[in-house]
Protein backbone atom coordinates (compact mmCIF):
# COMPACT_ATOMS: atom_id res chain seq x y z
CA UNK A 1 0.00 0.00 0.00
CA UNK A 2 1.29 3.43 -1.01
CA UNK A 3 0.11 6.82 0.19
CA UNK A 4 -1.59 7.56 -3.19
CA UNK A 5 -3.69 4.44 -2.69
CA UNK A 6 -4.63 6.07 0.56
CA UNK A 7 -5.33 9.70 -0.63
CA UNK A 8 -8.29 8.42 -2.65
CA UNK A 9 -10.04 7.30 0.38
CA UNK A 10 -9.96 10.65 1.42
CA UNK A 11 -12.20 13.13 -0.74
CA UNK A 12 -11.09 16.37 1.06
CA UNK A 13 -7.37 15.74 0.44
CA UNK A 14 -8.40 16.51 -3.59
CA UNK A 15 -9.52 19.93 -2.92
CA UNK A 16 -8.23 22.99 -4.94
CA UNK A 17 -8.66 25.73 -2.63
CA UNK A 18 -10.31 29.10 -3.93
CA UNK A 19 -7.54 31.53 -5.04
CA UNK A 20 -4.59 29.02 -3.63
CA UNK A 21 -4.12 26.25 -5.00
CA UNK A 22 -3.82 22.51 -4.00
CA UNK A 23 -4.67 21.67 -0.64
CA UNK A 24 -1.95 20.91 1.45
CA UNK A 25 -3.47 19.91 5.27
CA UNK A 26 -1.14 19.73 7.83
CA UNK A 27 -3.77 20.61 10.56
CA UNK A 28 -4.18 17.04 11.40
CA UNK A 29 -3.62 17.37 14.87
CA UNK A 30 -6.45 19.28 15.26
CA UNK A 31 -8.65 17.32 13.58
CA UNK A 32 -7.77 14.46 11.05
CA UNK A 33 -9.46 14.18 7.64
CA UNK A 34 -12.58 11.29 7.52
CA UNK A 35 -12.39 8.62 4.71
CA UNK A 36 -15.00 7.74 2.23
CA UNK A 37 -16.41 4.60 4.87
CA UNK A 38 -16.69 6.98 7.69
CA UNK A 39 -18.60 9.55 5.76
CA UNK A 40 -20.62 6.25 3.63
CA UNK A 41 -20.85 5.09 7.47
CA UNK A 42 -22.56 8.20 8.59
CA UNK A 43 -24.19 8.72 5.81
CA UNK A 44 -25.94 5.09 5.36
CA UNK A 45 -27.05 5.30 9.51
CA UNK A 46 -28.44 8.81 9.02
CA UNK A 47 -30.61 7.85 5.88
CA UNK A 48 -31.02 4.11 6.35
CA UNK A 49 -31.30 3.31 10.41
CA UNK A 50 -32.04 6.07 12.09
CA UNK A 51 -33.39 4.79 15.15
CA UNK A 52 -32.81 5.53 19.05
CA UNK A 53 -30.63 2.22 20.44
CA UNK A 54 -31.15 -0.63 22.92
CA UNK A 55 -34.90 0.21 23.93
CA UNK A 56 -37.15 -0.53 21.08
CA UNK A 57 -37.51 -3.96 19.79
CA UNK A 58 -37.91 -2.75 15.69
CA UNK A 59 -35.62 -3.47 12.82
CA UNK A 60 -34.51 -0.49 12.62
CA UNK A 61 -33.59 -0.15 16.23
CA UNK A 62 -31.85 -3.68 16.63
CA UNK A 63 -29.47 -2.31 13.84
CA UNK A 64 -28.64 0.92 15.11
CA UNK A 65 -28.17 -0.85 18.44
CA UNK A 66 -25.84 -3.46 16.32
CA UNK A 67 -23.88 -0.90 15.05
CA UNK A 68 -23.36 1.25 18.50
CA UNK A 69 -22.67 -2.24 20.25
CA UNK A 70 -20.19 -3.23 17.59
CA UNK A 71 -18.60 -0.16 17.74
CA UNK A 72 -17.96 -0.83 21.00
CA UNK A 73 -16.16 -4.47 20.61
CA UNK A 74 -14.31 -2.50 17.69
CA UNK A 75 -12.41 -0.41 20.53
CA UNK A 76 -12.25 -3.28 22.91
CA UNK A 77 -10.38 -4.89 20.65
CA UNK A 78 -8.46 -1.85 19.42
CA UNK A 79 -7.19 -1.07 22.32
CA UNK A 80 -7.08 -4.38 23.95
CA UNK A 81 -9.43 -3.40 27.05
CA UNK A 82 -10.52 -6.69 29.21
CA UNK A 83 -14.02 -5.86 28.69
CA UNK A 84 -16.75 -3.71 26.80
CA UNK A 85 -17.93 -2.83 30.47
CA UNK A 86 -14.62 -0.73 30.32
CA UNK A 87 -15.23 0.84 27.54
CA UNK A 88 -17.84 4.22 27.53
CA UNK A 89 -18.30 6.06 24.79
CA UNK A 90 -18.16 9.92 25.01
CA UNK A 91 -18.29 12.87 22.90
CA UNK A 92 -14.81 13.28 22.73
CA UNK A 93 -11.30 13.49 25.25
CA UNK A 94 -12.55 16.73 26.85
CA UNK A 95 -16.15 15.37 28.19
CA UNK A 96 -14.09 11.86 28.88
CA UNK A 97 -11.87 13.98 30.81
CA UNK A 98 -14.91 15.79 32.50
CA UNK A 99 -16.44 12.86 33.33
CA UNK A 100 -13.63 11.17 34.97
CA UNK A 101 -13.12 14.21 37.14
CA UNK A 102 -16.53 14.46 38.69
CA UNK A 103 -17.44 11.25 38.99
CA UNK A 104 -13.88 9.97 40.26
CA UNK A 105 -13.24 13.11 42.23
CA UNK A 106 -16.87 12.77 43.93
CA UNK A 107 -15.73 9.02 44.94
CA UNK A 108 -12.05 9.90 45.90
CA UNK A 109 -10.63 13.30 46.25
CA UNK A 110 -11.19 15.01 49.14
CA UNK A 111 -10.15 18.93 51.34
CA UNK A 112 -6.23 18.64 50.64
CA UNK A 113 -5.73 15.75 48.37
CA UNK A 114 -3.41 16.52 45.65
CA UNK A 115 -3.53 15.66 41.60
CA UNK A 116 -0.74 15.56 39.21
CA UNK A 117 -0.90 17.18 35.78
CA UNK A 118 2.09 18.06 34.09
CA UNK A 119 3.33 21.17 32.09
CA UNK A 120 2.49 20.06 28.88
CA UNK A 121 -1.09 19.03 29.12
CA UNK A 122 -3.79 20.49 26.51
CA UNK A 123 -6.12 22.82 28.58
CA UNK A 124 -8.99 19.64 28.36
CA UNK A 125 -6.54 17.74 31.14
CA UNK A 126 -5.82 20.75 32.96
CA UNK A 127 -9.02 23.15 33.51
CA UNK A 128 -11.23 19.94 34.37
CA UNK A 129 -8.66 19.09 37.44
CA UNK A 130 -8.86 22.79 38.71
CA UNK A 131 -12.82 23.04 38.98
CA UNK A 132 -12.47 19.43 40.68
CA UNK A 133 -9.63 21.14 42.96
CA UNK A 134 -12.14 24.20 43.41
CA UNK A 135 -14.67 21.90 44.26
CA UNK A 136 -13.23 19.69 46.76
CA UNK A 137 -10.34 22.13 48.16
CA UNK A 138 -7.68 20.06 46.54
CA UNK A 139 -4.57 20.87 45.07
CA UNK A 140 -2.97 21.00 41.45
CA UNK A 141 0.68 20.34 41.39
CA UNK A 142 2.53 20.58 37.89
CA UNK A 143 5.06 18.20 36.68
CA UNK A 144 7.45 20.18 34.59
CA UNK A 145 8.87 19.85 31.26
CA UNK A 146 12.92 20.28 30.76
CA UNK A 147 14.21 22.69 27.69
CA UNK A 148 13.61 19.95 25.03
CA UNK A 149 10.41 19.69 26.34
CA UNK A 150 10.87 16.10 28.18
CA UNK A 151 9.00 15.68 31.13
CA UNK A 152 10.58 15.65 34.32
CA UNK A 153 9.42 11.68 35.32
CA UNK A 154 12.69 11.95 37.49
CA UNK A 155 10.98 14.75 39.89
CA UNK A 156 7.82 12.55 39.99
CA UNK A 157 8.65 9.77 43.01
CA UNK A 158 8.97 12.51 45.25
CA UNK A 159 5.58 14.49 44.32
CA UNK A 160 4.10 11.28 44.77
CA UNK A 161 2.57 11.12 48.39
CA UNK A 162 -0.08 9.77 51.03
CA UNK A 163 -2.25 12.52 49.82
CA UNK A 164 -1.66 12.42 45.80
CA UNK A 165 -5.04 10.86 44.23
CA UNK A 166 -4.51 10.57 40.64
CA UNK A 167 -1.62 11.78 37.80
CA UNK A 168 -3.53 13.09 34.74
CA UNK A 169 -0.71 13.14 32.09
CA UNK A 170 -0.82 13.04 27.93
CA UNK A 171 0.54 10.44 26.06
CA UNK A 172 1.70 12.82 23.51
CA UNK A 173 1.37 16.78 23.71
CA UNK A 174 -0.59 18.20 21.30
CA UNK A 175 2.54 20.84 21.26
CA UNK A 176 5.75 18.78 21.61
CA UNK A 177 4.67 16.16 19.22
CA UNK A 178 7.08 13.75 22.00
CA UNK A 179 6.12 10.26 23.39
CA UNK A 180 6.00 10.51 26.71
CA UNK A 181 7.21 7.67 28.88
CA UNK A 182 3.94 6.89 30.18
CA UNK A 183 4.19 3.13 31.07
CA UNK A 184 7.32 4.38 32.99
CA UNK A 185 5.07 6.82 35.08
CA UNK A 186 1.83 4.78 35.85
CA UNK A 187 4.28 2.19 37.31
CA UNK A 188 6.22 4.80 39.39
CA UNK A 189 2.54 6.28 40.21
CA UNK A 190 0.98 2.23 41.03
CA UNK A 191 4.52 2.15 43.30
CA UNK A 192 2.53 4.49 45.76
CA UNK A 193 -0.98 3.01 45.14
CA UNK A 194 -2.02 6.45 43.07
CA UNK A 195 -4.37 5.69 39.32
CA UNK A 196 -3.04 7.48 36.16
CA UNK A 197 -5.10 8.80 33.63
CA UNK A 198 -3.40 9.14 30.36
CA UNK A 199 -5.22 12.01 27.89
CA UNK A 200 -4.59 9.71 24.17
CA UNK A 201 -5.69 12.35 22.33
CA UNK A 202 -2.82 12.04 20.20
CA UNK A 203 -1.75 9.10 21.36
CA UNK A 204 -4.53 6.91 19.86
CA UNK A 205 -3.25 7.84 16.75
CA UNK A 206 0.37 7.54 16.52
CA UNK A 207 0.99 4.68 18.78
CA UNK A 208 -0.48 1.19 19.19
CA UNK A 209 -2.28 1.31 22.46
CA UNK A 210 -2.61 -1.46 24.88
CA UNK A 211 -4.65 -0.84 28.13
CA UNK A 212 -4.14 -3.90 30.05
CA UNK A 213 0.21 -3.54 28.88
CA UNK A 214 0.07 -0.32 29.88
CA UNK A 215 -1.76 -0.98 32.83
CA UNK A 216 -3.62 2.58 32.84
CA UNK A 217 -6.38 3.00 34.97
CA UNK A 218 -8.26 5.52 32.33
CA UNK A 219 -7.20 5.74 29.00
CA UNK A 220 -8.89 8.85 27.33
CA UNK A 221 -9.51 9.89 23.04
CA UNK A 222 -11.38 11.44 20.62
CA UNK A 223 -12.67 10.20 17.46
CA UNK A 224 -12.58 12.85 15.21
CA UNK A 225 -8.62 12.66 15.13
CA UNK A 226 -8.31 9.52 14.60
CA UNK A 227 -10.60 9.56 11.36
CA UNK A 228 -13.73 9.13 13.03
CA UNK A 229 -16.96 11.38 12.84
CA UNK A 230 -16.36 14.12 15.12
CA UNK A 231 -18.04 14.23 18.92
CA UNK A 232 -17.34 10.97 19.22
CA UNK A 233 -14.65 9.81 21.80
CA UNK A 234 -14.22 7.23 24.28
CA UNK A 235 -13.50 6.67 28.11
CA UNK A 236 -11.42 3.40 29.08
CA UNK A 237 -11.39 2.62 32.47
CA UNK A 238 -10.48 -0.37 34.68
CA UNK A 239 -14.11 -1.77 35.84
CA UNK A 240 -13.31 -2.00 39.54
CA UNK A 241 -12.60 2.20 39.38
CA UNK A 242 -15.69 2.69 37.37
CA UNK A 243 -17.51 0.76 39.80
CA UNK A 244 -16.80 2.31 42.83
CA UNK A 245 -17.87 6.02 40.79
CA UNK A 246 -21.16 7.94 40.47
CA UNK A 247 -22.08 8.81 37.19
CA UNK A 248 -22.10 12.10 36.04
CA UNK A 249 -24.98 12.53 34.13
CA UNK A 250 -28.28 11.39 35.00
CA UNK A 251 -31.05 10.25 32.74
CA UNK A 252 -31.73 8.67 29.71
CA UNK A 253 -30.35 4.99 29.49
CA UNK A 254 -27.85 5.60 32.15
CA UNK A 255 -30.55 3.93 34.70
CA UNK A 256 -31.95 0.34 36.51
CA UNK A 257 -34.88 1.45 38.16
CA UNK A 258 -36.10 5.19 39.00
CA UNK A 259 -38.84 5.24 41.57
CA UNK A 260 -39.94 8.46 44.42
CA UNK A 261 -40.75 6.68 47.02
CA UNK A 262 -37.81 3.52 47.10
CA UNK A 263 -34.78 5.82 45.03
CA UNK A 264 -32.92 5.66 41.94
CA UNK A 265 -30.46 3.05 40.91
CA UNK A 266 -27.89 2.79 38.35
CA UNK A 267 -27.70 0.73 35.05
CA UNK A 268 -24.52 -1.47 35.02
CA UNK A 269 -21.58 -0.18 33.09
CA UNK A 270 -21.31 0.68 30.97
CA UNK A 271 -24.36 2.74 30.61
CA UNK A 272 -24.19 3.93 33.84
CA UNK A 273 -22.21 6.73 32.26
CA UNK A 274 -24.01 7.13 29.10
CA UNK A 275 -26.70 9.26 29.75
CA UNK A 276 -29.00 10.87 26.66
CA UNK A 277 -28.99 10.07 23.36
CA UNK A 278 -25.97 8.78 22.20
CA UNK A 279 -24.18 9.70 18.66
CA UNK A 280 -26.21 7.51 16.93
CA UNK A 281 -24.68 7.93 13.52
CA UNK A 282 -21.19 8.95 14.87
CA UNK A 283 -20.02 6.38 16.94
CA UNK A 284 -20.30 3.65 14.96
CA UNK A 285 -17.65 5.04 12.90
CA UNK A 286 -15.23 4.30 15.22
CA UNK A 287 -15.07 1.06 13.83
CA UNK A 288 -14.19 1.80 10.23
CA UNK A 289 -11.66 4.65 11.77
CA UNK A 290 -10.32 1.89 13.62
CA UNK A 291 -9.80 0.16 10.46
CA UNK A 292 -8.20 2.92 8.49
CA UNK A 293 -6.08 3.33 11.34
CA UNK A 294 -4.49 -0.70 11.06
CA UNK A 295 -4.38 -0.10 7.63
CA UNK A 296 -1.99 2.34 8.30
CA UNK A 297 0.60 0.25 9.62
CA UNK A 298 1.36 -0.82 7.28
CA UNK A 299 5.07 -1.16 6.37
CA UNK A 300 5.72 1.46 3.50
CA UNK A 301 3.08 4.05 4.95
CA UNK A 302 4.85 3.96 8.71
CA UNK A 303 8.23 3.96 6.71
CA UNK A 304 7.17 6.99 4.49
CA UNK A 305 5.65 8.87 7.72
CA UNK A 306 9.62 8.46 9.42
CA UNK A 307 10.97 9.83 6.09
CA UNK A 308 8.81 12.78 6.38
CA UNK A 309 9.41 13.22 10.27
CA UNK A 310 13.47 13.14 9.90
CA UNK A 311 13.18 15.32 6.96
CA UNK A 312 11.35 17.62 8.55
CA UNK A 313 12.60 17.84 11.84
CA UNK A 314 16.08 17.84 10.23
CA UNK A 315 15.41 21.16 8.36
CA UNK A 316 13.48 22.71 11.09
CA UNK A 317 16.53 21.71 13.24
CA UNK A 318 19.19 23.25 11.36
CA UNK A 319 17.32 26.50 10.65
CA UNK A 320 18.93 29.23 12.60
CA UNK A 321 15.88 31.00 12.29
CA UNK A 322 13.81 28.71 14.01
CA UNK A 323 13.53 27.28 17.67
CA UNK A 324 11.28 24.19 17.27
CA UNK A 325 9.53 22.76 20.67
CA UNK A 326 9.92 19.31 21.72
CA UNK A 327 13.16 17.49 20.57
CA UNK A 328 13.48 13.79 20.49
CA UNK A 329 16.21 12.14 22.35
CA UNK A 330 17.27 8.55 23.46
CA UNK A 331 14.22 6.81 23.65
CA UNK A 332 12.08 9.19 23.56
CA UNK A 333 10.51 9.74 19.64
CA UNK A 334 8.63 12.27 18.42
CA UNK A 335 5.71 12.06 15.93
CA UNK A 336 5.45 14.18 12.86
CA UNK A 337 3.75 17.05 14.33
CA UNK A 338 6.38 19.92 14.77
CA UNK A 339 5.43 23.33 16.82
CA UNK A 340 8.10 26.30 16.64
CA UNK A 341 8.79 29.76 16.13
CA UNK A 342 10.67 31.51 14.04
CA UNK A 343 13.10 34.45 15.10
CA UNK A 344 11.29 38.11 14.32
CA UNK A 345 7.55 36.75 12.84
CA UNK A 346 4.31 36.38 14.38
CA UNK A 347 3.10 33.09 13.94
CA UNK A 348 -0.08 34.32 12.80
CA UNK A 349 1.35 36.20 10.22
CA UNK A 350 3.23 32.72 8.91
CA UNK A 351 0.10 31.31 9.03
CA UNK A 352 -2.04 33.49 6.80
CA UNK A 353 1.25 33.46 4.34
CA UNK A 354 1.41 29.89 4.44
CA UNK A 355 -2.69 29.55 4.03
CA UNK A 356 -2.28 31.60 0.80
CA UNK A 357 -0.28 29.31 -0.42
CA UNK A 358 -2.55 26.79 0.31
CA UNK A 359 -1.22 25.18 3.69
CA UNK A 360 -3.14 24.19 6.53
CA UNK A 361 -1.56 24.71 9.93
CA UNK A 362 -1.99 25.59 13.23
CA UNK A 363 -1.30 29.17 15.12
CA UNK A 364 -1.59 30.36 18.40
CA UNK A 365 -1.74 28.81 21.94
CA UNK A 366 -3.28 25.77 20.66
CA UNK A 367 -5.27 25.03 24.02
CA UNK A 368 -2.13 24.96 25.81
CA UNK A 369 -1.43 28.00 27.46
CA UNK A 370 1.14 26.77 30.48
CA UNK A 371 3.35 25.33 27.69
CA UNK A 372 3.37 28.82 25.90
CA UNK A 373 4.15 30.37 29.12
CA UNK A 374 7.17 27.60 29.58
CA UNK A 375 9.15 28.74 26.45
CA UNK A 376 8.05 32.54 27.13
CA UNK A 377 6.31 32.72 23.57
CA UNK A 378 2.68 33.87 23.02
CA UNK A 379 1.90 31.16 20.32
CA UNK A 380 3.56 29.17 17.82
CA UNK A 381 3.32 27.55 14.91
CA UNK A 382 2.39 23.73 14.13
CA UNK A 383 2.59 21.49 11.15
CA UNK A 384 1.05 18.21 12.20
CA UNK A 385 1.18 15.42 9.82
CA UNK A 386 -0.92 12.30 8.90
CA UNK A 387 0.18 8.91 6.83
CA UNK A 388 -1.70 10.40 3.85
CA UNK A 389 0.42 13.04 3.63
CA UNK A 390 3.24 13.16 1.16
CA UNK A 391 6.91 13.63 1.47
CA UNK A 392 6.05 16.02 -1.84
CA UNK A 393 3.87 18.51 0.66
CA UNK A 394 6.37 18.09 3.37
CA UNK A 395 9.27 19.75 0.98
CA UNK A 396 6.40 22.62 -0.26
CA UNK A 397 5.84 23.00 3.32
CA UNK A 398 9.20 23.84 4.08
CA UNK A 399 9.76 25.50 0.88
CA UNK A 400 6.80 27.68 1.51
CA UNK A 401 7.72 28.07 4.74
CA UNK A 402 11.05 29.71 3.84
CA UNK A 403 9.53 32.07 1.54
CA UNK A 404 6.80 33.24 4.00
CA UNK A 405 9.96 34.21 6.52
CA UNK A 406 11.55 36.09 3.73
CA UNK A 407 8.49 38.35 3.05
CA UNK A 408 8.54 38.74 6.71
CA UNK A 409 11.83 39.55 8.26
CA UNK B 1 -5.07 67.37 11.40
CA UNK B 2 -8.70 66.82 10.65
CA UNK B 3 -9.91 64.33 7.50
CA UNK B 4 -10.52 65.96 4.20
CA UNK B 5 -12.33 62.98 2.96
CA UNK B 6 -15.09 61.37 4.51
CA UNK B 7 -14.98 57.83 6.12
CA UNK B 8 -16.80 56.35 2.96
CA UNK B 9 -14.14 57.97 0.19
CA UNK B 10 -11.31 57.27 2.55
CA UNK B 11 -12.47 53.56 2.45
CA UNK B 12 -12.96 54.16 -1.64
CA UNK B 13 -9.75 55.24 -1.82
CA UNK B 14 -8.48 51.85 -0.52
CA UNK B 15 -10.98 49.38 -1.75
CA UNK B 16 -9.50 51.15 -5.22
CA UNK B 17 -5.99 50.98 -4.39
CA UNK B 18 -6.69 47.18 -3.38
CA UNK B 19 -7.93 46.09 -7.09
CA UNK B 20 -5.01 46.75 -8.58
CA UNK B 21 -3.36 43.86 -6.83
CA UNK B 22 -4.61 40.31 -8.48
CA UNK B 23 -2.21 38.31 -6.42
CA UNK B 24 -2.32 37.73 -2.99
CA UNK B 25 1.17 38.08 -2.61
CA UNK B 26 1.21 41.61 -3.77
CA UNK B 27 -1.37 42.56 -1.47
CA UNK B 28 0.42 40.89 1.47
CA UNK B 29 3.49 42.73 0.94
CA UNK B 30 1.99 45.88 0.52
CA UNK B 31 0.35 44.91 3.93
CA UNK B 32 3.40 44.32 5.54
CA UNK B 33 5.27 47.45 3.78
CA UNK B 34 2.35 48.88 5.26
CA UNK B 35 2.90 47.52 8.97
CA UNK B 36 6.58 48.28 8.76
CA UNK B 37 5.80 52.02 8.15
CA UNK B 38 2.80 52.25 11.09
CA UNK B 39 3.42 55.24 13.05
CA UNK B 40 5.48 54.35 16.33
CA UNK B 41 3.24 53.52 19.18
CA UNK B 42 3.85 55.13 22.41
CA UNK B 43 6.20 53.21 25.00
CA UNK B 44 4.32 54.42 27.89
CA UNK B 45 1.16 53.07 26.80
CA UNK B 46 2.14 49.82 25.81
CA UNK B 47 0.82 48.04 29.02
CA UNK B 48 -2.16 45.74 30.14
CA UNK B 49 -4.62 48.47 30.40
CA UNK B 50 -4.28 49.19 26.28
CA UNK B 51 -3.74 45.65 25.59
CA UNK B 52 -6.66 43.81 23.56
CA UNK B 53 -5.59 40.35 23.81
CA UNK B 54 -6.15 37.67 21.80
CA UNK B 55 -4.73 33.98 21.18
CA UNK B 56 -3.03 35.22 18.05
CA UNK B 57 -2.07 38.49 17.72
CA UNK B 58 -1.87 40.74 20.63
CA UNK B 59 -3.45 44.49 19.76
CA UNK B 60 -2.57 47.76 21.62
CA UNK B 61 -5.04 50.19 21.04
CA UNK B 62 -4.99 54.33 22.84
CA UNK B 63 -7.91 56.34 22.52
CA UNK B 64 -7.53 60.16 22.73
CA UNK B 65 -10.86 62.37 22.61
CA UNK B 66 -9.82 66.32 21.63
CA UNK B 67 -12.15 68.66 20.11
CA UNK B 68 -15.33 66.18 19.43
CA UNK B 69 -12.53 63.75 17.46
CA UNK B 70 -11.27 60.33 18.37
CA UNK B 71 -7.52 60.05 17.47
CA UNK B 72 -6.55 56.57 17.71
CA UNK B 73 -3.20 54.94 17.93
CA UNK B 74 -2.42 51.41 17.66
CA UNK B 75 0.45 48.60 17.58
CA UNK B 76 0.70 44.65 17.26
CA UNK B 77 3.35 42.06 17.13
CA UNK B 78 2.13 40.90 13.88
CA UNK B 79 3.28 42.40 11.39
CA UNK B 80 0.24 41.97 8.30
CA UNK B 81 -2.25 43.15 11.78
CA UNK B 82 -0.33 46.18 12.20
CA UNK B 83 -0.89 46.64 8.35
CA UNK B 84 -4.69 46.58 8.82
CA UNK B 85 -4.35 48.62 11.77
CA UNK B 86 -2.59 51.36 9.71
CA UNK B 87 -5.73 50.73 7.06
CA UNK B 88 -7.99 51.35 10.15
CA UNK B 89 -6.67 54.41 11.90
CA UNK B 90 -6.14 55.90 8.08
CA UNK B 91 -10.03 55.36 7.68
CA UNK B 92 -11.11 56.48 11.65
CA UNK B 93 -8.32 59.14 12.77
CA UNK B 94 -9.89 62.12 13.54
CA UNK B 95 -13.36 61.00 12.91
CA UNK B 96 -16.19 62.40 15.39
CA UNK B 97 -17.86 59.38 17.24
CA UNK B 98 -21.27 59.84 14.90
CA UNK B 99 -19.11 59.30 11.88
CA UNK B 100 -17.63 56.35 13.25
CA UNK B 101 -21.01 54.65 14.66
CA UNK B 102 -22.12 55.27 11.33
CA UNK B 103 -19.57 53.31 9.24
CA UNK B 104 -20.00 49.40 8.89
CA UNK B 105 -16.13 48.88 9.09
CA UNK B 106 -17.16 46.44 5.82
CA UNK B 107 -14.30 47.94 3.91
CA UNK B 108 -12.07 45.02 5.52
CA UNK B 109 -13.93 42.32 4.07
CA UNK B 110 -14.14 44.60 0.33
CA UNK B 111 -10.20 44.23 0.18
CA UNK B 112 -10.84 40.19 0.90
CA UNK B 113 -9.40 39.94 3.98
CA UNK B 114 -11.59 38.66 5.46
CA UNK B 115 -10.18 35.94 6.93
CA UNK B 116 -8.30 38.33 8.80
CA UNK B 117 -11.38 39.14 10.83
CA UNK B 118 -13.35 35.65 11.58
CA UNK B 119 -14.71 36.14 14.89
CA UNK B 120 -13.45 34.38 17.13
CA UNK B 121 -11.55 35.25 20.66
CA UNK B 122 -8.01 34.33 18.54
CA UNK B 123 -8.25 37.71 17.06
CA UNK B 124 -7.35 41.31 18.34
CA UNK B 125 -7.95 42.69 15.44
CA UNK B 126 -11.77 42.03 16.13
CA UNK B 127 -11.58 43.28 19.32
CA UNK B 128 -9.92 46.45 17.83
CA UNK B 129 -13.23 47.27 15.89
CA UNK B 130 -14.90 46.67 18.52
CA UNK B 131 -13.01 48.69 20.62
CA UNK B 132 -13.32 51.65 18.30
CA UNK B 133 -17.03 51.58 17.99
CA UNK B 134 -17.11 51.13 22.08
CA UNK B 135 -14.82 54.55 21.91
CA UNK B 136 -16.90 56.16 19.67
CA UNK B 137 -20.30 54.91 21.35
CA UNK B 138 -18.71 56.21 24.97
CA UNK B 139 -18.09 59.86 23.47
CA UNK B 140 -21.04 60.33 21.30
Amino acid sequence: MNVQDIRQHFPVLSEVLPGRGALVYLDNAATSQRPKEVLDKYLWLSNKVNANIHRAVHYLAAEATAQYEGARESVREFINAGSTKEIIFTSGTTASINTVAYSFGEAFIGRGDKIIVSQAEHHSNIVPWQMLAQRKGAEIQVLPVDDNGHLRVDLLPGMLDSRTKLVAVTHISNVLGLVNPVKEIIELAHEKGVPVLVDGAQGIVHEVVDVQALDCDFYVFSGHKMYAAPFTGVLYGKQPLLEKMPPFFGGGEMIASVSFENGTTYAPLPGKFEAGTQNLAGTPTLTDAINVCKQFRDKEIVANQQKITDYVLDQLMSDDRISLYGVPRGNIAKIPLFSFSVKGAHHEDLALILDKMGIAVRSGQMCAEPIMDRFGVTGMLRASFAPYNTMEEAEYFIKSLDRAIKMLV
Amino acid sequence: MEPTKTIQETEADIIENFSMFDQWLDKYEYLIDLGKNLEAYPEDRKSEEYLIKGCQSRVWLATDFKDGRLWFKADSDAIITKGIISLLISVYNGRTPAEILGSDFSFVEKIGLRENLSPTRANGLVSMIETIRRRAAENA
